[in-house]
């Protein structure tokens, strides 16, 4: 397969198509509107492929649903405002194990917001999002490659355990163009005895996801608790840059992992030791995985595109044993590696001189 | 001996959770022998609600999905655009139908969805305990109306049926009520044109059930039947609303020839 040029929001959308994805349903909102486009365009090209404009990112999100009850592979995509309003839907297929990709290109917030490149939906895509005890598997691409390679496992992922998984990326992903190579996707396999069918000669079946009895419903609480454990156990994603010997390590994911990469470089020449984390799955957060760091680094630098949210994870996942500082630019603002370079500088002395002090 | 009166085979033997009066036993009941007459249970697939009518598919013997309130109608879309030769209902009441869902219902009628809806209407919130629903009758006391529903601060009873009219992709609805024998009839063949509508591949169609609930509205069963023909049929008069077949016809094509013109 050869190299071609595409914007992040097509490429998602070529992506899922060519994993298989033959239903996709949304609403148009700033700034994932050329993923809609390009679903509208091609994916009725494809044999069973059907594209809905809805009424509501509420319709989509259950049209989504039912399609995936169907038995075909289904997406859904975003912007922050229409994610939240997809929420009840989201809750609806954790709760009945229905497959499903939702993308969420999110833009500033809260409320309206802007439609500037921002992280400010972390909690609400790894904290579950709607109401109730559930998770959905978050993938945070940084590239447009992955955004093609993500959007994939997505698929994949979402069809192994059963439940909604999230592609989390922002404005400056979905807008930006970049060379992609699209891998040959992997061979669907999904039990028929999961799909909505019609009962033919068989017993009739139904999926539901109320449970009025209370000791059934906390045995299905449970039952998504051990799945989510397994989901724990396996799926965990990172990538470390410049680790060795690094003295001070940044955090960061997606746009903002880019932005420290570049950060990073620019300080390579320099005699600052400063190494990259950057977590892919967002849920489940490779904890374990940064923990391991702190044995020897004991400072590390959270940046994220908001006032801190993936800061608690990190705090939970080094319990103490390092010292966590913050950089955030909430609202829209992305902020240049050079910036962040001079942050890093600043906080690095700061840091160094701690330590003589000591 | 021949046998003159049975169990439909597509109504499952569980007994009924409803209340004493209710009309949703009665509607399932016929939609079942519906099933059974059409021989469509194998392909047939149910969305209930959330209301009263939540547990459905522990009555009906056939493949069925639970929609969020008031999403019926657009699960039922993604079932039908991915499945167009199965037969896709949603059983829906009046809040689930015409309040939280109101959207997903208008536009999966606007768009033609070749789906059935079976809109329960007993002018009342039931399962939740009596509150007004949009549907209400001016007047008439809930429990979030308690002086009675008042047009200026409540606004007046949705005439869903009605509103679906001028819409192109609507071909088949009609009003009836469960309240007395000659009723349930219409009804029941009211909901076998309605699938048949659908099967042909016609389009949007709706059956709307005036339908008792004794509990809610304080009454007798015999005197909710009665107040069925005395106030509601008033307000929402019984009889084919709009019936014309032809207009939603669906090409049968799939989308991806559609596509190509």
């Amino acid at each position: 397969m050869n190299k071609v040029l595409m914007q992040g929001n097509n490429v998602i959308a070529e992506a899922a198509i060519r994993a298989g994805c033959r239903f996709y349903a949304g609403y148009p909102i700033t700034p994932q509107n050329e993923l809609c486009e390009y679903m509208a365009e091609h994916i009725r090209k494809v044999e069973g492929g059907v594209f809905i404009q809805s009424e509501s990112e509420i319709a989509a999100i259950n049209m989504v649903a039912g399609a995936s009850a169907a038995g075909v592979r289904a997406m859904t995509s975003s912007s922050s405002p229409g994610i939240s309003l997809k929420q009840e839907g989201i809750s609806s297929m954790a709760a009945c194990e229905l497959p499903g990709v939702i993308v969420n290109i999110m833009r500033g917030g809260p409320g309206l917001g802007n439609i500037r490149p921002s992280q400010g939906d972390y909690f609400q895509a790894t904290r579950g999002g709607g109401h109730g005890d559930y998770r959905v598997i978050v993938l945070a691409p940084a590239t447009c490659q992955e955004l093609a390679d993500l959007t994939m496992d997505a698929f994949d992922l979402a069809d192994n355990y059963r439940t909604p998984a999230m592609i989390l990326a922002d404005g400056m992903m979905g807008q930006m163009m970049e060379p992609v190579v699209f891998k040959e996707p992997k061979r669907r396999q999904y039990p028929e005895r999961y799909m909505l069918k019609g009962a033919g000669e068989g017993k009739s079946r139904f999926i539901k996801g109320l449970i009025l009895d209370q000791s059934d419903m906390e045995e299905h609480n449970w039952k998504l608790d051990r799945k989510y454990q397994v989901i724990m156990k396996n799926e965990t994603r990172f990538e470390v840059y410049r680790a060795e010997d690094a003295e001070l390590m940044i955090v960061a994911y997606g746009t903002a992992a880019r932005i420290a990469k570049g950060a990073v470089k620019r300080l390579g020449d320099s005699n600052l030791k400063v190494g990259l984390f950057r977590p892919i799955t967002l849920w489940p957060y490779p904890s374990s995985e940064l923990r391991e760091f702190s044995r020897k680094i004991k400072n590390f630098i959270v940046f994220e595109m908001s006032t801190g949210q993936m800061l608690e994870d990190v705090r939970l996942a080094l319990q103490g044993f390092a010292d966590i500082d913050f950089y955030g630019r909430p609202g829209g603002v992305v902020p240049t590696p050079a910036e962040l370079a001079n942050v890093i500088i600043h906080r690095y002395k700061k840091s160094s001189k701690k330590k003589e002090l000591c | 001996m021949k046998k003159v009166f049975g169990r439909p085979h597509s109504l499952k033997t569980s007994v009924f959770h409803y209340c004493p009066g209710c009309g949703h036993s009665i509607a399932h009941r016929i939609t079942c022998e519906v099933i059974d007459e059409l021989n469509i249970r194998g392909i047939t697939i149910g969305v209930p609600p959330a209301g009263c009518a939540v547990l459905a598919y522990f009555y009906f013997d056939v493949d069925m999905i639970e929609a969020p309130h008031g999403r019926g109608p657009a699960m039922a879309t993604g079932i039908k655009r991915v499945l167009p030769d199965r037969v896709v209902f949603s059983y829906q009441g009046d809040g689930d139908l015409t309040a939280i869902g109101i959207a997903e219902s208008f536009h999966a009628a606007n768009r033609g969805e070749n789906i059935t809806v079976i809109f329960i209407n007993n002018a009342v919130y039931g399962m939740t305990g009596g509150q007004l629903a949009p549907t209400t009758m001016l007047g008439q006391k809930t429990t979030t109306s308690p002086l009675g529903r008042n047009a200026s601060l409540d606004g007046y009873p949705v005439k869903l049926s009605e509103l679906l009219v001028p819409l192109p992709g609507t071909t088949y609805i009609e009003r009836c009520a469960v309240n007395s024998p000659a009723n349930i009839l219409k009804a029941k063949k009211a909901i076998k044109k309605a699938f048949q509508c659908q099967m042909e591949g016609n389009g949007f169609s709706l059956v709307e059930i005036l339908s008792p609930c004794p509990t809610n509205w304080k009454m007798s069963a015999v005197d909710s039947c009665k107040w069925i023909d005395e106030v509601m049929t008033k307000v929402f008069p019984l009889g084919v609303i709009k019936d014309t077949p032809a207009a939603g016809k669906k090409t049968g094509k799939t989308e991806k020839e559609e596509n190509a013109g």
